[in-house]
């Protein structure tokens, strides 16, 4: 027999690139471990001088003031009313275009739509901010009189043109996956083309569609730039989308702004209104993600 | 035959609301991109690019934040793109199918999942206060480098997985050490898609400003930022600032470095564009 004979030297290059590669590969845990650790530990010394019920039950969020109050529904509902905005938008415009591109749509005039909605996503948002903040909301204002030139409604539709693309994409994928002997016994059965969408196509989409609108829905819980620079910065318990109102994101931008001491109450507010948005967006990042894999699981 | 019409009618009708719902939001788009356009280019000009920012708005300029925002990349290229190639390589060739992978690859994805602002507040934690960088080009760079980790690790995963395994099997089989397979066969052939994923993650940094100004990164600087521990600023972080000026004059100026941004960020685009076409080329005949 032949042995190949390696080289204590080659041995240990083997295993130190081995080592190397192992030691990237869990780093992502190191991050996620440390997200958890300084969201928690901050959080804990929070709630240590705020109890809970200040925390919860409370609908004023005034922690830059003088008269500190810490009711956390306000943000949330704040970002609330600019996400229910941008999926409003998104969502319908997002699912239709992917109809287009997988039902109607010539394969040429898809391959050169395609990378155009991509650029939707591929703007730096401050960018968009830009443009709700000195287009959008001055061209709302004609139409929609006693519009705050701040306002939740304008940049939850310029979010949601953002998103077009995170909603269409995963869709259109989905829709054209269909398995064309679904379609083809519809067709055989005499149905039309938009029966055969609305009956057999969607249908069978749907969990995907749904994975899609949830993976969108967290992504604008979680914008920052956009509400930071045109929804305003007064943290408002309202439902009304023409008030200035504050979302998480953007309070986390504003007390950065400014000259907090560090350990200070307002310091911590945004570690704890951090966790409030880490949470929120598992949730939602988490809930597509176990639908997709459901939807895996059941195909095969 | 009535109803058959009236089926065909409501066809085409449905047709046209796709069609539209994918073309206005692409016209709308338009409109604010020209608009912009007008309004910035009479600000720009060779002095726009290598002025310092200053309280007159016809005499500042983007030389910080535009230095700000190449030096931020030139860490990112060191530090985001060398890890994350290395974790999808020890992820594709090495891991082996266990609950270690699986728990992995779960991090990863949850890591995608996490908005941009809660890597600033770690960022601001661990790089400016705990390992006392300050907040400093440095820390900017390795928050940025956090930040954009699982989208280098999962388009490098995606350009392994294209490389077919017989390859890898021809290189063992004649003998070659599983590091001399990657070295030679698989890195070489998926090389031109790895950076092209990589190129586009760096795009998506450049773009970025939230975690930036968690990290109390200087939304106006008044001198270049050379030094990698000082302080330091960013072409997007510019912009927030003088889009926040409420004298129309700043928001000309957000308009004109907008432009700038958004023309690097398409030279980035054009040439992962141009890669992946050249490498589709190479690729089909493989």
């Amino acid at each position: 027999m032949n042995h190949v004979t390696i080289s204590r030297r080659e041995k240990f290059v083997r295993r130190s690139v081995e080592f190397i590669l192992a030691c990237s590969g869990f780093l992502s845990v190191l991050v996620t471990l440390g997200v958890l650790y300084i969201l928690i530990s901050k959080t804990w010394i929070f709630f240590k001088q705020v109890p809970l019920s200040a925390f919860f039950l409370d609908t004023v969020w005034t922690p830059l003031f003088s008269s500190q109050r810490f009711g956390i529904w306000s943000l949330v509902l704040g970002s609330m009313l600019v996400t229910t905005v941008a999926m409003l938008t998104a969502g319908p415009f997002g699912i239709l275009a992917a109809i287009y591109m997988s039902e109607f749509a010539h394969s040429r005039i898809r391959k050169i739509l395609k990378p155009l909605l991509e650029i939707l996503a591929g703007i730096p948002t401050v960018v968009y901010g830009y443009f709700a903040l000195t287009m959008v909301t001055p061209a709302l204002q004609l139409i929609i009189p006693g519009l705050n030139g701040f306002n939740a409604l304008s940049p939850g539709l310029v979010l949601g043109l953002m998103l077009i693309p995170t909603v269409s994409s995963l869709c259109e994928d989905a829709l054209f996956t269909t398995p064309r002997d679904l379609k083809e016994a519809a067709y055989s059965l005499g149905a039309r083309k938009l029966s055969t969408i609305f009956l057999v196509t969607l249908p069978y989409s749907r969990s995907t569609i749904i994975a899609a609108l949830f993976l969108a829905f967290g992504r604008a819980m979680g914008e920052t730039m956009i509400v930071a620079i045109a929804a305003g910065m007064k943290a408002h318990f309202t439902f009304d989308v023409r008030e200035p109102i504050q979302t998480m994101t953007a309070y986390i931008v504003q007390v950065s702004m400014g000259d907090t001491p560090q350990n200070s109450i307002e310091y911590l507010t945004i570690f704890t209104v951090g966790t409030m948005l880490f949470v929120i967006t598992f949730i939602f990042h988490a809930g597509s993600r176990l639908i997709l894999r459901s939807k895996f699981k059941a195909k095969s | 035959m009535k109803e058959e019409k009236w089926a065909a009618l409501k066809e085409r009708i449905f047709n046209i609301i796709c069609f539209l719902a994918t073309i206005l939001p692409l016209c709308f788009l338009l409109w604010l991109l020209a608009d912009t356009f007008v309004r910035g280019f009479a600000r720009l000009n060779f002095n726009f690019l290598i002025s310092l920012p200053s309280r007159f708005a016809y005499k500042a300029g983007i030389l910080p934040g535009l230095v700000g925002t190449l030096l931020l990349m030139f860490v990112t290229i060191f530090v985001a793109i060398p890890l994350g190639i290395c974790a999808a390589l020890y992820l594709e060739e090495y891991a082996k199918d266990s609950w270690l992978k699986k728990f992995i690859e779960l991090n990863v994805s949850n890591l995608a999942g996490v908005p941009s602002i809660i890597y600033g507040l770690l960022g601001l934690e661990l790089f400016v206060r705990m390992l006392n960088l300050g907040p400093s080009l440095l820390a900017g760079g390795l928050t940025l480098s956090l930040l954009i980790l699982p989208v280098v690790i999962t388009s490098t995963r995606e350009s392994l997985k294209n490389i077919p395994s017989h390859l890898r099997e021809a290189g063992l089989a004649l003998g070659a050490s599983k590091l001399s397979v990657i070295r030679r066969i698989v890195l070489p052939l998926a090389m031109s898609q790895i950076i092209t994923g990589a190129i586009l993650s760096i795009s998506r940094a450049m773009g970025e400003s939230a975690p930036l100004i968690v990290l109390g990164a200087a939304t106006y600087l008044a001198f270049v930022p050379v030094n990698i521990m000082g302080e330091f600023s960013a072409l997007p972080l510019q912009i927030f600032h003088w889009v926040e000026r409420p004298q129309a004059a700043f928001v000309d100026n957000a308009a004109a470095a907008i432009i700038v941004l958004l023309i690097i960020l398409a030279i980035f685009n054009s040439i992962a564009a141009w890669l992946r076409q050249h490498h589709e080329k190479k690729r089909g005949g493989l």
